[in-house]
């Protein structure tokens, strides 16, 4: 329980009562995401793709347990047991389609997810744990799509493959033993296929894991929220249920909706059609690109093409890596106090270029490479790095951010006009807004 | 907390948001209640039914379903193993002895009274097809092969837990409850038998 006034869980029914006393999994589930749960009153619908997040994860485990059940991770039979599936067994396409294009939910998701903790300091304290969990979910959901996407055993799965174990033999001496010791072979074949499958299927459960470990850490300061100001008493806060059950219940619907889309509509708009020609040793195909999700990353690891004290290879495997352990820490690099970038001016419109370097860094990486599309991953990279390592600390320095509201109830009760806008920023005259007091 | 001015205090949470309408009877919250739930309740069942309909055969398991086999080799006392779904049928050429010995039995007496003639297609009542499946616990009996245990009555002995089957395929002693099974069959010539 986060707050004093959390209610404590009260049985309503003598079995309940027995229940709770043996076994207090009601007092758990009530004080986690029930009544006992009290949620800032302001989050708005960027606060629904933590929840979503967690019904992907549900999605790809129920889908992924029983497509195992008709796959076969043998390399001789692999593709032809996808299409079986696809063709064969009873609403088997269904449940491919959903798995496959659940990938892309599932990451889709979780970038908005990641891009609303940058938005609005989610990473700050006293969250940093929150933010570092997510993080290490985020870089077992890459493993995990990667060596999902060799399952089907076809061209792209199988030079995805060839490709990414690759990254190992940049590493100076040990590499490429590491890389024939990571693949049981010289290149990807039976031996890192039935591996492949079974860390496919072992870490969503590790991810499930860590999960808990993140709502656990969560629950203890409990959820951010638009303003960034802390709760400060019970007028800030609502019951997660029914409140916030509601909201992720509508923003369920609304997603389940788009999803639905994809899977019924456009299958296919998410992959590659070279992944329907089976795996060939022998041949790669023409232009080999990652799934959407990791564009951005294979745009800075292409990025580097001149050996510069160390070989280019290492380099762009270095930056690769580096632009993600660098979110581990965000919390050194942006000492801003101020958590809501919407109380911070000149973080803002930084914020912003940020998105769209990366919506660059995302098109250079599914690019043909040119030296245009080359020049543009390279500046990108520069950029995303000197916006972490720059920009960010010089900004937190020397910005200085608007007025914050007293509370997350004077912020949600300012006046109809502007209720849109945060707390002191709406054009129109307001009620109360004239006197917004700094933060402490 | 009864009434609270909306406009300059946050609402409360557990007020009694229904004390307003007085209270009692159907509120219209009650009904988008019930009806939200339901319409999710509906979805939930739809999304489940794939994930249970795959566990049915698939399409290339129920193409197994039919198959067709030369029985021109058999000679009267030999029997031959094949392959129906996946399981294992008997083909047996009947010696005239052995359906002497089907037709004498008081069908009354049997644990699963059928005659010779209702498990084999008239005129051909040489030709026993049964699956070879103990209809006990589904081990295989023996007795098709040459030199196996016949069991007592000359048909077919389940070395499993001892069930015993007569030159009809009919149990006759042990613990199976019924005959073997005899699959839907047809002769598609003289020398051809087309099983499912």
């Amino acid at each position: 329980m986060s707050f004093a006034w959390a209610k404590p869980y009260e049985p309503k029914s003598t079995f309940m009562k027995y229940l709770d006393e043996r076994l207090p999994l009601p007092r758990l589930v009530y004080g986690a995401i029930g009544g006992g749960y009290p949620v800032p009153r302001n989050l708005n619908y960027f606060w629904n793709f933590g929840v979503l997040a967690g019904l992907a994860l549900m999605i790809q485990i129920i889908t992924g347990i029983v497509l195992a059940m008709h796959y076969y991770s043998y390399a001789g039979g692999a593709f032809d047991s996808v299409e079986r599936i696809m063709r064969d067994v009873n609403a088997g396409w269904v449940l491919r389609y959903v798995h496959q294009n659940g990938a892309s939910f599932f990451f889709a998701v979780v970038y908005i997810h990641i891009f609303r903790g940058l938005y609005y300091g989610s990473y700050k304290a006293p969250r940093e744990m929150v933010w570092m969990l997510g993080l290490v979910i985020y870089l077992l959901m890459m493993a995990t799509a990667f060596m999902g996407y060799v399952l089907p055993w076809g061209q792209m799965s199988y030079w995805g493959a060839q490709v990414i174990t690759g990254f190992f033999s940049a590493i100076p001496l040990i590499g490429e033993p590491l890389r024939i010791f990571l693949l049981g072979g010289y290149a990807p074949d039976q031996a890192a296929l039935t591996r492949f499958f079974s860390l496919h299927y072992l870490l969503p459960f590790v991810i499930a894991g860590v999960t808990i470990l993140k709502i656990w850490s969560l629950h203890i300061p409990g959820s951010s929220n638009p303003t960034g100001v802390d709760v400060k008493n019970e007028r800030d806060t609502l019951p997660f249920h029914p409140f916030y059950t509601a909201k992720d219940g509508f923003g369920i619907g609304v997603a389940l909706i788009v999803f639905s889309i994809f899977v019924f509509f456009l299958p296919y708009s998410l992959g590659h059609p070279d992944n329907y020609i089976e795996a060939n040793p022998l041949v790669t195909p023409a232009h080999i690109v990652p799934e959407w999700y990791f564009w951005p990353f294979y745009a800075i690891l292409r990025a580097f093409t001149v050996d510069f004290i160390l070989p280019a290879k290492l380099w762009g495997v270095i930056a690769m890596f580096a632009s993600i352990l660098l979110l581990f820490f965000l919390t050194a690099l942006d000492r801003s106090p101020i958590r809501s970038t919407s109380y911070r001016p000149v973080y803002k419109i930084f914020f912003w270029i940020l998105v769209a370097d990366i919506m660059v860094l995302g098109y250079a990486g599914q690019a043909h490479i040119t030296p245009l599309t080359l020049a543009m991953s390279q500046l990108a990279a520069a950029y995303y790095f000197a916006h972490f390592l720059i920009i960010l600390p010089l900004v937190s320095k020397f910005e200085k951010p608007l007025p914050l509201p007293n509370s997350i109830s004077e912020s949600v009760l300012h006046g109809e006009k502007q209720e849109s806008a945060p707390f002191g920023l709406a054009k129109t005259g307001g009620t109360t807004a004239a006197v917004p007091a700094p933060a402490e | 907390m009864a009434t609270v001015d909306q406009t300059s205090q946050p609402f409360m949470p557990g007020e009694p948001v229904a004390e307003a309408n007085g209270g009692e009877g159907v509120r219209r919250r009650d009904f988008i209640n019930v009806a939200a739930v339901s319409f999710a309740g509906v979805g939930a069942v739809a999304a489940v039914a794939p994930l249970l309909i795959q566990f049915s055969p698939s399409d290339d398991v129920l193409a197994l379903s039919s198959t067709e086999v030369d029985i021109s080799k058999i000679q009267p006392g030999q029997g031959i193993k094949t392959v129906w779904r996946k399981q294992p049928v008997f083909i047996r050429n009947l010696t005239p002895q052995d359906i002497a010995a089907a037709n004498q039995v008081d069908v009354g007496s049997l644990r699963d009274p059928q005659t010779l003639a209702d498990r084999t297609k008239p005129g051909k009542q040489n030709w026993l097809v049964t699956l070879g499946v103990c209809t006990h616990l589904g081990c295989v009996p023996l007795g098709i092969g040459e030199g196996e245990a016949k069991g007592e009555y000359g048909g077919y002995f389940c070395p499993c837990h001892g069930s015993h089957y007569d030159t009809a395929g009919r149990i006759r002693k042990g613990p199976a409850p019924l005959n073997l099974v005899v699959p839907e069959y047809s002769f598609a010539s003289d020398t051809v038998v087309q099983i499912g």
